[in-house]
């Protein structure tokens, strides 16, 4: 009787030992792919990356040398054109959700809605802008491009604002409006003011992630080898480029297609870093 | 059973007072007095309406979607009907089956779909496992100096581009399987068929399942943990007050507890998997092909789209596109939707938040 407990008290304790075990294993099992990507990254990257890349365009291949100029500001078209269309609209709805449909029905949906679209896939965004505008206009452009990539950053934008919102404390708001401020005014001088250290940095966060994504742009924008400015006209766009990059057959442009990815983590880690940082400081301490 | 103890957890713990004020959904009396006086009736009101607008873009964007989607695969619809998504053709020069063929007019997603469930089960199968080791490890066994960083590690690891997955899964990953992986699946697992040596070049449903499943690895640990720091600490103190281990404790107090939670995680990894798209691309070998045999190379919606769509040779070829773009828009609609009502089944009303 006695020696049946000792056996149970010592494999329980035997099965907590193992089930530690596998825990740490397997965050260390996940953490590896993570190092390992990031390691690749910057010797990879950083061997091939110089000021050429940063101000020259690509050259024909046979050629050594050349960088990925035109895809950086292609880039930065894009993103333009998505945040003009995806900020504004983005914010609208997140300060819809948090001051005026607070609890009701409609907001319920409109959550729910903007967490499912979350989740669709960036190429059915991609086919959608190519039958919205490409279609019509009858050829590949940046303008498309940007509008996919509006589309995607609005409900990220929406959640991350409507949660800032809600951090507001409601005693700001009833001494803005017992100052006899209207509403509106209300909102976007004292409540999105309050929170917009928070906001700011939601728009970056959806900012970094449309700023790595391909699939939506291999129909819209297309790339190109040149400089193009135009938005009527295929731009090129860093991750686009990697991708012809990658899965071409030269040495030398999968050297540039490291360093243009270790261009585009460089973005992307400063972004997320500067998120944890706003966010874990706690946004809204010196509005209290 | 569980779901009684589920409600009572939640009845036992009210948020506190402060979290409460925040997210109530009534307006103070203050502030609906002071509402209601309407000496800016006019600018208010646009301003309410303008709101609104934007968020009802949301469902306009949805709605758009769907417009085009349809539209866009009418023609494949009329020619092929449902059929599209399970029958194949004899090729009449060969005579063996055929599933995709744009020269002479033959479309079928067959392969495509085959592809896609393959590589996202195998991902799931690889990532599941560990997705909720990391969890458990976060929340019950990390000293918390390493929490915040570790967890922070893991965002990290979702907010990397999938076309970087790519990069490195096509230069690294696919090398290291090739050489040291695929001889030992072989070697070990060939008499079941689902591995063969047929491939050399490494590319195929194994790579594409690995590299997803570190994609979305991320997803599933976060999600997993925010469901099981919502299961409250009366839980874990009465489970471990009967003398259980921790293992014992995170099994009976947390794990069984948070499982509805755990699905809904789960199923949205699910749900990422299947519409991920570049690194699957680069990794699975682009062929509309069926193979029994885990390393040979195939093929999967997403990926079918990123190849042909922007060279599709005639209109129903692209119509055919449009069409696997629509199965996969309603199909993560779906995964997605019922993976949210499970979440939030769990953590509603629920005062810990951990993203």
């Amino acid at each position: 009787m006695r020696d049946q407990h000792q056996l149970r008290a010592r494999l329980r304790g035997i099965g907590d030992g193992v089930a530690t075990v596998l825990a740490v294993l397997s965050t260390v099992l996940v953490i590896l792919p993570l190092v390992a990507i990031f390691a690749y990254l910057l010797i990879k990257g950083a061997a091939s990356i110089n000021l050429d890349f940063f101000i020259r365009i690509p050259k024909p291949v046979g050629e050594e040398g050349g960088g990925m100029a035109n895809a950086i500001v292609g880039s930065a078209t894009l993103l333009a054109i998505a945040s003009v269309l995806g900020v504004p609209v983005g914010i609208g709805g997140g300060v819809y959700l948090a001051e005026y449909g607070r609890g009701t029905k409609l907001a319920n949906a409109i959550r729910f809605t903007a967490d499912v679209l979350n989740g669709v896939p960036s190429i059915v965004m991609g086919i959608a802008a190519y039958a919205l505008i490409v279609m019509p206009q009858g050829h590949f452009s940046a303008l498309a491009g940007g509008v996919a990539l509006g589309i995607m950053m609005i409900p990220t934008i929406c959640r991350t604002t409507e949660e800032m919102l809600l951090m507001v404390p409601h005693a700001v708001r009833e001494a803005a409006l017992g100052l006899g401020v209207p509403n509106w005014r209300s909102v976007i001088s004292i409540t999105v003011r309050t929170a917009s250290p928070g906001i700011i940095t939601g728009c970056m966060l959806a900012f970094a992630r449309v700023a790595g994504e391909t699939a939506p742009l291999l129909f819209t924008a297309l790339g190109n080898q040149f400089w193009s400015t135009s938005l009527n006209e295929p731009i090129a766009a860093l991750p686009l480029q990697i991708y012809v990059y990658a899965i071409s057959p030269y040495d030398d442009w999968h050297r540039l297609a490291w360093a243009g990815a270790l261009v585009l983590i460089v973005l992307i880690v400063l972004a997320v870093s500067l998120v944890r940082f706003v966010t874990s400081r706690g946004v809204l301490k010196g509005a209290s | 059973m569980p779901d009684i103890r589920i409600a009572q957890t939640q009845s036992q713990t009210p948020p506190p007072p402060q979290v409460q004020a925040k997210v109530s959904p009534e307006h103070s009396a203050v502030r609906r007095f002071l509402l209601a006086r309407g000496n800016s009736a006019l600018s208010d009101g646009t301003f309410h309406a303008l709101m609104v607008l934007c968020a009802l873009s949301i469902f306009g964007i949805v709605a758009l979607i769907a417009i085009e989607l349809l539209r866009g695969s009418r023609l494949v619809w009329n020619s092929f009907g449902l059929q599209f998504f399970w029958r194949g053709f004899i090729d009449p020069a060969t005579g063996l089956p055929s599933y995709w063929d744009p020269v002479n007019g033959h479309f079928s997603a067959l392969p495509f779909v085959y592809g896609t469930l393959v590589s996202s089960f195998l991902a799931l199968l690889l990532a599941v496992p560990l997705a909720i080791g990391v969890a458990i490890f976060l929340t019950e066994m990390c000293p918390g100096l390493l929490r915040g960083p570790l967890a922070f590690l893991t965002e990290l690891l979702a907010a990397i581009p999938s076309i970087i997955y790519g990069l490195w899964a096509v230069f690294i990953l696919v090398p290291l399987l090739r050489v040291h992986v695929n001889p030992l699946l072989i070697s070990a697992f060939g008499w079941t068929g689902l591995f063969t040596n047929e491939n050399p070049t490494g590319l195929g449903f194994v790579s594409a399942g690995v590299i997803l499943a570190i994609m979305i690895l991320p997803i599933i640990s976060s999600l997993t943990r925010e469901v099981m720091t919502a299961v409250p600490h009366s839980q874990r103190e009465a489970v471990l007050a009967l003398g259980a281990t921790r293992w014992e404790m995170i099994r009976m107090g947390v794990l069984r507890n948070a499982r509805i939670g755990i699905v809904g995680a789960i199923i949205l990894g699910l749900g990422r998997a299947l519409g991920e798209t570049m690194a699957v691309t680069m990794v699975i070998g682009n062929s509309p092909e069926i193979h029994k045999s885990l390393l040979s190379n195939g093929s999967s919606m997403a990926a079918v789209i990123a190849n042909e769509f922007a060279e599709a040779t005639s209109d129903l070829h692209r119509s055919a596109l449009v069409e696997i773009g629509l199965a996969l828009f309603i199909v993560t609609i779906l995964v997605n939707a019922a993976a949210r009502l499970l979440v939030w089944a769990v953590t509603r009303g629920a005062p810990a938040h951990a993203r």
